[in-house]
């Protein structure tokens, strides 16, 4: 299998100094082509940096990505990301169509072709009849779906997955979860996934990367030995699914006691990614709040 | 049913006020307040009738009417397409505001009927003074209220934007200015409004066409009923301005939940009545 994603010495650090805050640390793995890699961490470990790194989002302080062999810099061409919040992700002032042909404007000519493309990936999420509905018509899950069928669309090289399900209830999210197996099983995408529930990193991937405390360092790259097809009650029953997770969540406990954290260090980050991770956790707690009022 | 209740619950005090002015107008005999009666038919004299009496478009409909809302239409729009354009830039960089916010605050500050002889020594009496007073009063609001929705825009979006490499062009018209445009509208309401004003000011100095111009020479020849019909109608004018510019900013927010979602409530109020 030819590689997809090359991650180099990658580290990245927030603000200089003594006082910088170190989120990501000599990070070195590699993506095969056709593959499902999960990233699993404990939260506030650097995930997020990380794929935002590979993602071409943030320059990293050190260290280099390649996607199929070219060194990345800047955002690559054949590349899409699922945020964790479908919510702020979609635009609302399109429809759920425009929503899914916005990022193929650039790169389909023909309008006809853009349409049935949209139409195609929003086949694949089973969303065919809500393309001329607007977002906010949409339950959650629906939502997110319409941005997995944005990404799809676009055909990527490397589809990148930033805690993609976190946001939404159980239910829903095994749904998706099979939605996503069934989408990469049907037309082949390479994905790597980042998640903090480490039940989800063994269902969906065929490799889970294990990911230390803050600043992140991979601890274990651990081949997910679960047949191609798999069940939510079956495939989470088996012996190796239960193995694999009390591994993977031993490994996470082991390394729970990490050297404590200088405070102001974590106050440096101030402009950083951790700040607004919070400032979005406080929006989404808000917005759960006001669902329930309502 | 429901429909003919919602408006007469709107209308009653509107029209029980009119009765009453009319009532107490009529019953006063002052010469300073005639009745609404009176304005209505000195309205329809003014600007229906010809000379002779027959039913026609009045030459005030062209020579005054016309000539003022073409002001504060154009002048407004001006300011528009000005304020908007001028507010997007600046909101999109981080450090533009900081350098002219003060200056904008000052001008914002001003009264701008207070600039009138200052406009009349730049751009003499004519239509290009009125057009500059306009679109001097009416840039601040939607500039600012610009400035302020284009830097409203969310991270997330942001993000998604840049990991599809989308183009600028299609990033400024297709996600900042949709976010913005909420409170643009806001903005371009409050404009109307103040072209309206403006507008009047600017014409009740030195012009012979208008509807200041007309409204004032009416009270200089005390005419009074004419000059009270001249006022109802800027009144009129306001009123129709602002409903049809809601329209359009339902159109053009027909995405936002909220606004569907009082639509929605009300017909399914409208089904359960």
């Amino acid at each position: 299998m030819s590689t997809m994603l090359e991650v180099r010495g990658l580290a990245h650090r927030y603000g200089a100094g003594p006082d910088a805050h170190v989120a990501v640390e000599d990070l070195a793995f590699t993506v095969a082509k056709d593959e499902l890699a999960c990233i699993v961490g404990p939260s506030g470990c650097g995930k997020s940096t990380l794929l935002r790194c590979i993602a071409g989002l943030i320059k990293p302080s050190a260290g280099e990505v390649s996607l199929h062999g070219d060194r990345v810099v800047g955002v690559p061409d054949d590349l899409a990301v699922v945020f964790q919040d479908y919510s702020r992700s979609l635009f609302p002032w399109l429809s759920v169509r425009g929503n899914v042909e916005f990022p193929l404007r650039t790169r389909v000519g023909s309008r006809a072709e853009r349409r049935a493309r949209a139409q195609e990936a929003l086949g694949w999420v089973g969303l065919s009849d809500a393309a001329n509905k607007y977002p906010w018509q949409l339950s959650g899950g629906m939502q997110q779906r319409v941005s997995i069928a944005r990404a799809l669309a676009t055909r990527p090289a490397l589809l990148l997955m930033d805690e993609p399900f976190a946001s939404v209830d159980a239910q829903t999210r095994a749904d998706l979860e099979d939605l996503l197996l069934r989408v990469r099983r049907d037309h082949g995408s390479t994905v790597l996934l980042v998640t903090h529930d480490i039940d989800e990193s063994v269902y969906l991937g065929d490799r889970v990367l294990v990911l230390s405390k803050s600043p992140a360092s991979i601890v274990a790259d651990l081949k997910v030995d679960l047949p191609a097809d798999r069940d939510q009650i079956s495939t989470r029953g088996s012996s190796t699914f239960v193995e694999l997770r009390t591994e993977i969540a031993r490994l996470l406990h082991d390394r729970q006691p990490a050297p404590a954290e200088p405070a102001p260090a974590a106050a440096s980050a101030s402009s950083s990614d951790e700040l607004a991770a919070e400032r979005f956790l406080a929006a989404e707690r808000e917005e759960a709040h006001q669902k329930t009022a309502t | 049913m429901s429909r003919v209740a919602g408006f007469a619950q709107r209308w009653a005090v509107f029209v029980v006020v009119v009765i009453a002015w009319q009532l107490i107008t009529s019953a006063a005999q002052d010469v300073y307040f005639p009745t609404p009666w009176q304005i209505v038919q000195q309205g329809w004299t003014l600007w229906f009738t010809d000379g002779d009496g027959n039913v026609a478009i009045a030459e005030s409909v062209t020579e005054d009417i016309l000539p003022s809302l073409g002001r504060v239409v154009g002048g407004w729009l001006l300011s528009v397409v000005l304020g908007v354009a001028l507010g997007t830039a600046l909101g999109r960089s981080r450090t533009a505001m900081d350098y002219v916010g003060p200056l904008f605050a000052f001008f914002r500050a001003l009264p701008s009927p207070a600039l009138l002889p200052v406009f009349i020594v730049l751009f003499g009496i004519e239509t290009g003074m009125k057009l500059a007073l306009i679109v001097f009063a009416c840039i601040w609001p939607v500039l600012m209220n610009t400035v302020d929705g284009v830097r409203s825009v969310d991270a997330v979006k942001t993000d998604t934007a840049r990991s599809f490499r989308i183009p600028r062009t299609q990033w400024v018209t297709m996600v900042v200015l949709p976010a913005a445009l909420p409170k643009i509208f806001a903005g371009l309401r409050l404009s109307l409004a103040i072209a309206v004003i403006l507008m009047v000011v600017s014409e009740m100095v030195g012009t012979t066409s208008g509807i200041g111009h007309a409204l004032r020479s009416a009270q200089r020849q005390f005419d009074l009923t004419s000059m009270w019909a001249w006022i109802v109608l800027l009144g009129i004018i306001g009123y129709v301005f602002n409903l049809a510019l809601l329209a359009v900013e339902r159109r053009a927010l027909r995405w936002q939940p909220t606004r569907s979602g009082a639509a929605n409530s009300k017909q399914t109020a409208k089904a359960g009545g």
